[in-house]
C-alpha cells in the first residue's frame, strides 16, 4: 500500500522532470550497449558484428525508452499536457476565432447561470426555514380577493389552532403592515420604522434562532406586558451600528419604550418571503387580545406534524373548521372557505410559469451558441482538414484526433465558462440589489454552489456538443486526397456548405422562436402600461404623515383641515388629499350590502375599502361620474357616507342609481352612497377592478395617513418644502419617502418588467448570434466561389447582379429559418398564452414585425460579403486558378 | 526469433531483477540482463532493452537504489542495489511463486478420470 503510493508520488515527480530524467536514461543505454560491445569484441567478434549483435540483444532502443516512460510516469497525463500546449499554440495563433468563441460561450453560459441562480433560489431552493417542506399556507376565502377575506379572525385562529390534528405548530403574523409602522426617536431626527406583529411562537414554528438575544416569551405575549421587540438584522447594523450592547436596552417607539430582546440572523428576511420588495425592521409579538375585536387580521402558517401531507390537512379543515365553537358568527364565513397549499407553493407558486419560461428562453440561447459554434468550427475544420490528414499519416490514432478536438473545445468551453461565471455573478449581484422589485427571495440570489454545478455541467456538454460535430468528421477520410494540395473539392465543399447552411437555418429557426415569445411578452407589457388604471399616476406623489389625534374624530379632522390647507398653499401643488392605503400598494378588505335587497348565500360582499379626506379623489386624478365628493361636513354626527366606484355599483344596484342608496357592512350603521368613482385598478394592473368603497377619515378610523399631492411640476421638486410644512406643523413628522405614484405602479408591474427584459435581451442575444451564423456562411460561400464569381463578372454580369446575387442567397436561408420559426413559435406561444396579457398567441402584427425584423437583421449580415463579391476583380480571381 | 522461447509473465521479471540483485550484490543493467540471461538459458525472450523499465518501477516502489559508479572496466555505468524493503518483498512474492508454481503442478499433474486402466 504505502509502495503504490510511494511509486504514484514518484511518477508525479517524474513527470515534471522529463527531461533530466530522459538524458538520465540515455547515458545508462548508452553504457549499456558499450559494455555488451565490448564483451563481443572480447569473444573474439568483428567489430561490426559485435556492435549488431549487441543491438539486436538490446531490442529497439525508443521503444525501451518509450516503455521506461511509460513506466515512470503519467502518459495520460503526459498526452494531455501534449495536447493542451499544442491546443494553446493553434488558440494564440487563431485569435479571432478564439476570441469569438469565448465571447459567445460567455454570453451564452453567462445568461444560463444568471438566471439558473435566479430559478434556484426562487423556485428550487427550499424556503431558509427548519424542514420547510412541511410548512403551510392558510389562504382565507379560497385565497379570493384582497387581504379583507384571507386573513382571518384573532378567535378562528386560535380554536383552529388548539382543535386541529394535522398541525404540529400553527402561528400567524399580521400582514396589515401600516398598522405596524412606527417612529423610532433617533439621536437627530425621527426615524420612519416599518415593523410586523407575528405571533409569539412565530419564529419556533419556521425554526429561526436569534443571532443575539432571545425571541418573545409568552408573557410578552399578553395584555399589559412590557413592549419588546426583535430588530431585523441589518436595521440593527444601519441603525444601531451592529452593537451587540442593544440587547436588553429600551429604545423608543411612537413614544412607548420598548425593549430590544434580541436581534434575528442575517439570512431571516420576512419581507423576501412574505412581502416581497419590502424590508421589515422590527418585529413585535401579536397581543392577541387587542386585535380580537379588529376583524381579520392574521395570515397564518402552519407547521405539519410529520407524515402528514397539505392534502390531509387540507381535508381536515373542510370538516372541522364548520364545527368550531364560533364558526356560526358571520364574520367566520371567509375563515371557513380554508384552502391550504405549502408555504414554498405560495411564495414562488405564481412565478413558476414565468420563471420556467425564462428557463427555456436561455437555454435555446445555449443551443444557439453551440450551433454557432459548430459552424464556427466546422468553418476552421475545412481549413484544418490537410493537418488532421497529416497527423494520421504520421501515425496518430483516430481516438488520439478526437482527444486533440475535444481538448480544444472543452479548453474554449471552460475559458468561455469562467468568463460567463463572472457575467453571471454581476449580473446576480445587480439583481439581488433590486430591492424594490417585487419578487420574493430575489435578494438572496447569488452564484452558488449549485449554481457552480450547473457552470461546469454547461461547460462540459457545450464543449462536447460543438467539438464533437467536427470531431466525428475529421479524422478517418480518404488521407490521399485531403493531403493532395488542390484542397478540397469542388462537391466536398459544396457537401459542407450544405451542412452549415443547416445548422444556419436552425439557428435563425430558434432565434425567430426566442423573438416572436420576446416580441408577444413585450406587447403584453405595453398593453398592462396603457391600462386605464382611474387615477393619475403622473406629477403625483404620496408621503407618509404622523399625527396624533388620540382617537378623536374631531381632532383629526382639525389636524387634517390644518395640514392640508398649508400644503396647499405650497406653489406648486394643485391638490392634497389623504387617504389611509393607497391602491396598488396596501389593502384591507371589508363588506358591503345593499340595504334591502335579496342576495342568494354564495354571494360575494367583499370591498377594498379606502379612509380619505375630502380632496383625495381630485388630487389622484381619480373620475366621480356622479354625486359629490366627501367635504369636512361629513362628520360623527352627521350621517354615514360612502363613496363607491362602479364595480360596486354594479355588483349592489345593478341597473340602478346608487346615489342616495343606503348600505350596510361599513361599520354598525347604515350609510349613504354619494357619490361613484370610476374604476380603479386596486390589487393589480392586469386584474379587473374589484368592487370599492370610500369612507371619510372622519367617520371611521384610518389606519395610518398618505398624503398625496398633485403638483404642476415634477413632484420630486416639491418634496423639500412639503416635508419642511409637515415639520412645521408636527415635529415628530418622520423623514419618511416622497414616492411619486408612477413609482406604486412601476412597482407593481415590476415582475412583468423583470421578465420582460430578460426575455427580451436573451432574444436580442438570440438574433445577434443568429447574424453572426448566417454573417459566416455567407463569407465562407463567397470566398469558395471567388473563382466563380470572376468568370461570371469577366463574362459580362454587373456588380448589381452579383450583389443581388449574394442577399437572396442570404434571404433564402433566413426565409427557410423564419417559415421553420414561425411554426415553431406557433406552439410555443400557445405554451405562454397564460402569461400574456390583452395579446392573443397568434398575435400578427408581432410575428410579422418579428420576420420582418429577422430578415432585415439577415440581409444586413449578408450585406458585407455581398459588397465583397461584388468588389472582386475579375482579372485577379481568373489569375488565381 | 525460435518459437519455443517462453514469454514472460507479468510480474516475472521485477522478481528475477529482485533476485539477482540480493543473489550478486550491486550490478548495472547490463550485468543484471547478462545475468538473467546466463541463468534461463536460452529459454527465455528477453530484450535487453525492458529491463529498464522493470528498473525504474522497483526505484520508485523503494524496493532498489541506483547509484553512478565505474564498472570493472572503467566504464560509467548505473549500479544497481536491493534495498531492505527490497528483500522483504523479494521474499514475500518468491513464496507466493513457490505457492502458485506447487499448485500449478498439482492441477497439471491431475490424471484423468478412472486413471487405473
Amino acid at each position: 500500500m504505502i509502495d503504490s503510493i510511494r511509486q504514484a508520488l514518484n511518477r508525479l515527480r517524474a513527470f515534471f522532470r522529463k527531461e533530466p530524467l530522459d538524458r538520465d536514461v540515455e547515458a545508462e543505454m548508452a553504457a549499456h550497449l558499450e559494455l555488451a560491445i565490448e564483451e563481443n569484441l572480447r569473444r573474439g567478434l568483428p567489430a561490426p558484428e559485435a556492435r549488431r549483435q549487441a543491438f539486436i540483444k538490446f531490442g529497439g532502443v525508443e521503444q525501451a525508452k518509450e516503455r521506461h516512460r511509460e513506466a515512470r510516469s503519467l502518459p495520460a497525463l503526459e498526452m494531455l499536457v501534449q495536447d493542451l500546449r499544442y491546443t494553446f499554440r493553434n488558440l494564440r495563433r487563431e485569435r479571432v476565432f478564439t476570441f469569438m468563441a469565448v465571447l459567445i460561450l460567455a454570453l451564452g453560459i453567462g445568461a444560463n447561470v444568471a438566471v439558473f441562480s435566479v430559478v434556484n433560489t426562487i423556485l428550487l431552493r427550499p424556503l431558509p426555514f427548519r424542514d420547510p417542506q412541511r410548512l403551510a399556507w392558510f389562504a382565507g376565502n379560497n385565497g379570493v380577493g384582497g387581504l379583507g377575506g384571507t386573513t382571518y379572525e384573532a378567535d378562528a385562529f386560535e380554536q383552529y389552532q388548539r382543535a386541529n390534528r394535522s398541525f404540529q405548530e400553527m402561528t400567524a403574523f399580521v400582514p396589515f403592515y401600516s398598522f405596524t409602522e412606527g417612529t423610532l426617536m433617533g439621536p437627530r431626527e425621527p426615524v420612519p420604522v416599518s415593523g410586523v406583529w407575528v405571533a409569539g411562537n412565530f419564529f419556533e414554528t419556521l425554526g429561526v434562532q436569534p443571532a443575539l438575544g432571545r425571541l418573545f416569551t409568552a408573557e410578552e405575549c399578553v395584555k399589559g406586558a412590557r413592549p419588546a421587540v426583535l430588530l431585523s438584522y441589518p436595521f440593527w447594523q444601519r441603525q444601531f451600528a451592529a452593537n451587540p450592547a442593544i440587547v436588553g436596552q429600551a429604545i423608543t417607539l411612537n413614544h412607548e419604550a420598548v425593549t430590544v430582546v434580541g436581534v434575528l440572523p442575517p439570512r431571516f428576511d420576512f419581507g423576501a418571503v412574505f412581502a416581497p420588495g419590502e424590508k421589515m425592521d422590527i418585529l413585535s409579538p401579536i397581543i392577541m387580545d387587542r386585535i380580537r375585536t379588529a376583524g381579520h387580521t392574521l395570515s397564518v402558517i402552519g407547521r405539519l406534524e410529520p407524515g402528514v401531507t397539505v392534502a390531509q390537512a387540507q381535508a381536515e379543515a373542510k370538516i372541522l373548521f364548520p364545527h368550531l365553537p364560533g364558526a356560526s358568527h358571520p364574520d367566520w364565513g371567509s375563515d371557513i372557505k380554508t384552502t391550504i397549499v405549502g408555504l414554498k407553493e405560495h411564495v414562488s407558486g405564481m412565478l413558476r410559469r414565468s420563471l420556467i419560461a425564462l428557463w427555456c428562453a436561455v437555454g435555446l440561447i445555449l443551443l444557439i451558441v453551440c450551433v454557432n459554434l459548430s459552424n464556427l468550427q466546422l468553418a476552421r475544420g475545412a481549413a484544418r482538414s490537410k493537418e488532421f490528414a497529416l497527423r494520421s499519416a504520421l501515425g496518430a490514432g483516430r481516438g488520439r484526433l478526437i482527444c486533440q478536438l475535444l481538448t480544444e473545445s472543452l479548453l474554449l468551453s471552460g475559458a468561455g465558462a469562467a468568463l460567463g461565471l463572472g457575467l453571471a455573478f454581476a449580473i446576480t449581484r445587480f439583481l439581488a440589489h433590486q430591492g424594490s422589485m417585487a419578487l420574493p427571495l430575489l435578494g438572496s440570489v447569488e452564484v452558488d454552489g449549485a449554481a457552480l454545478a450547473w457552470t461546469l455541467l454547461i461547460a462540459i456538454c457545450v464543449g462536447v456538443l460543438f467539438g464533437l460535430a467536427p470531431a466525428l468528421r475529421a479524422p478517418g477520410r480518404n488521407l490521399q486526397e485531403a493531403l493532395k494540395d488542390t484542397g478540397p473539392s469542388v462537391s466536398q465543399g459544396r457537401q459542407h456548405e450544405r451542412l452549415r447552411s443547416t445548422l444556419v437555418i436552425s439557428e435563425v429557426a430558434l432565434a425567430c422562436v426566442l423573438l416572436v415569445a420576446a416580441g408577444l411578452l413585450l406587447r403584453s407589457f405595453l398593453r398592462v402600461l396603457d391600462v386605464d388604471l382611474g387615477f393619475q399616476p403622473s406629477r403625483a406623489a404620496a408621503v407618509k404623515v404622523k399625527y396624533d389625534d388620540g382617537g378623536n374624530a374631531d381632532r383629526r379632522s382639525a389636524i387634517l383641515q390644518e395640514m392640508l390647507r398649508h400644503v396647499t398653499a405650497i406653489p406648486g401643488i394643485e391638490a392634497a388629499g389623504i387617504a389611509d392605503m393607497l391602491p396598488l400598494d396596501r389593502n384591507r378588505s371589508w363588506w358591503l350590502l345593499a340595504k334591502g335587497a335579496v342576495f342568494s348565500k354564495d354571494q360575494e360582499h367583499g370591498v377594498f375599502a379606502y379612509l380619505v379626506t375630502p380632496g383625495y379623489l381630485e388630487a389622484m386624478g381619480m373620475h366621480l361620474r356622479a354625486g359629490r365628493d366627501f367635504n369636512w361636513q361629513d362628520t360623527p354626527k352627521n350621517e354615514p357616507v360612502i363613496i363607491i366606484n362602479q364595480a360596486a355599483a354594479r355588483r349592489e344596484w345593478p341597473g340602478q342609481d346608487p346615489i342616495g342608496r343606503l348600505a350596510l357592512g361599513i361599520g354598525d350603521h347604515e350609510s349613504r352612497v354619494v357619490g361613484v368613482i370610476s374604476d380603479v385598478r386596486e390589487s393589480s394592473l392586469e386584474n379587473a377592478s374589484s368592487p370599492e368603497v370610500y369612507v371619510p377619515v372622519t367617520q371611521a378610523v384610518p389606519a395610518g395617513a398618505e398624503l398625496v399631492v398633485r403638483t404642476k411640476l415634477p413632484p420630486e421638486v416639491l418634496a423639500s418644502s412639503v416635508m419642511k410644512t409637515l415639520r412645521s406643523l408636527n415635529a415628530e413628522q418622520p423623514a419618511t419617502e416622497f414616492r411619486p405614484i408612477q413609482q406604486i405602479v412601476d412597482h407593481a408591474v415590476s415582475p412583468r418588467r423583470f421578465f420582460v427584459l430578460l426575455v427580451s435581451a436573451f432574444a436580442v442575444l438570440g438574433l445577434v448570434l443568429a447574424s453572426l451564423g448566417i454573417y459566416g456562411v455567407i463569407s465562407y460561400s463567397v470566398t469558395r466561389q471567388t473563382q466563380e464569381i470572376g468568370i461570371r463578372m469577366a463574362l459580362g454580369a454587373t456588380q448589381a447582379r452579383v450583389l443581388m446575387g449574394v442577399i437572396s442567397k442570404t434571404l433564402r436561408l433566413a426565409l427557410a429559418g423564419i417559415v421553420l420559426g414561425m411554426a415553431a413559435s406557433f406552439v410555443v406561444a400557445r405554451l405562454i398564452a397564460s402569461l400574456l396579457f390583452g395579446t392573443a398567441p397568434t398575435d400578427p402584427v408581432t410575428f410579422a414585425a418579428m420576420a420582418l425584423l429577422l430578415c432585415g437583421v439577415a440581409c444586413l449580415a449578408g450585406f458585407i460579403p455581398a459588397r465583397r463579391a461584388a468588389c472582386i476583380d475579375p482579372m485577379r480571381a481568373l489569375r488565381n486558378i | 526469433m525460435p518459437k519455443d522461447k517462453l514469454d514472460l509473465l507479468q510480474g516475472t521479471l521485477d522478481l528475477m531483477v529482485l533476485r539477482t540483485l540480493e543473489a550478486l550484490g550491486p550490478l548495472h543493467g547490463y550485468g543484471i540482463a547478462r545475468r538473467i540471461e546466463q541463468v534461463c538459458g536460452d529459454e527465455v525472450l528477453l530484450n535487453q532493452g525492458t529491463i529498464y523499465a522493470s528498473l525504474v518501477r522497483l526505484q520508485q516502489r523503494g524496493w532498489i537504489a541506483a547509484e553512478w559508479g565505474a564498472s570493472d572496466n572503467k566504464r560509467r555505468a548505473k549500479f544497481y542495489s536491493i534495498t531492505k524493503r527490497g528483500r522483504k518483498q523479494l521474499k514475500e512474492d518468491a513464496a507466493y511463486w513457490a505457492r502458485l508454481s506447487a499448485v500449478m503442478g498439482r492441477v497439471l499433474a491431475l490424471e484423468p478420470k478412472g486413471g487405473g486402466r
